[in-house]
């Protein structure tokens, strides 16, 4: 308790602010990036790579 | 050196893949609404695959998608005006019917605080307090200075602090009225 009056208050109010704000944050980004990947994401990138490989854009594009 | 032009683009959408979680974390982080966030998670893939020769194999993915979700989140805002500004009520609300899906009160009131962060210090804070970015990282995915987005982070510390006291009032209840008076005026 006494230590509290001691150390400069504002220091550290916050140094123990600082670190729940960072948790919380951290907690919130991990929920979502925790989460399965949704389908329209996978299914996105497989027609992306199919009409690429039907149109060979790459060797075209490769000597440009 | 001499990969094959397919071995590249596996190589690329594999990496792709690898960054989804992260970006989709970003991109819900910033916006507050998955939906959203999803739909420019979405118009994110389609440029960065459009412009995948522009990508140096070897260097940061991660950095390189948050730049173009970042800069499509800019324009499409810059595009839209107010349907974008007025998104924060709309998530406010949205959270009240849906206040299992992200856990506890506590993670709530935060992101209502997150919320009502300015968009610049809001993406500072989440770059280089969740992402994992160094400040200089951050400061090129946001094109701006590194002094910036120090600045940034830090008054987007001090904000969130000033939010979540007043939200935190309401747990101890010595004043109801005058926390709820505070988080409107907040809020509006």
């Amino acid at each position: 308790m006494q230590a509290f009056d001691v150390t400069p208050s504002d220091l550290a109010g916050a140094d123990g602010a600082g670190e729940r704000i960072s948790r919380k944050l951290r907690e919130l980004y991990d929920t979502v990036r925790e989460e399965t990947i949704p389908d329209r994401f996978l299914d996105l990138l497989e027609k992306l790579d199919e009409v690429e490989q039907a149109h060979g854009r790459r060797d075209g594009g490769e000597r440009k | 050196m001499s990969a094959a032009p397919s071995d590249d683009r596996a190589d690329f959408k594999r990496d792709l893949l690898g960054s989804l979680p992260n970006l989709r974390a970003f991109a819900v982080s910033l916006i507050g609404r998955h939906d959203k966030a999803d739909d420019l998670v979405q118009d994110t893939i389609m440029k960065a695959w459009a412009k995948q020769e522009s990508f140096e194999p070897g260097t940061n993915m991660k950095a390189w998608l948050f730049t173009i979700l970042r800069n499509e989140f800019y324009s499409q805002m810059r595009k839209r005006g107010r349907e974008v500004q007025d998104s924060d009520g709309t998530f406010t609300e949205r959270l009240s019917v849906h206040p299992a899906q992200y856990g506890s009160l506590d993670l709530q009131d935060f992101r209502k605080a997150l919320a009502q962060l300015p968009e610049d210090q809001r993406e500072a804070i989440i770059l280089v307090g969740a992402s994992g970015f160094a400040y200089e990282e951050a400061a090129e995915i946001c094109g701006c200075a590194v002094g910036t987005i120090k600045s940034r982070v830090s008054r987007a510390r001090v904000r969130l602090q000033e939010l979540l006291d007043v939200s935190g009032e309401a747990d101890y209840g010595p004043d109801r009225n005058s926390s709820a008076i505070a988080s409107r005026a907040f809020a509006g």
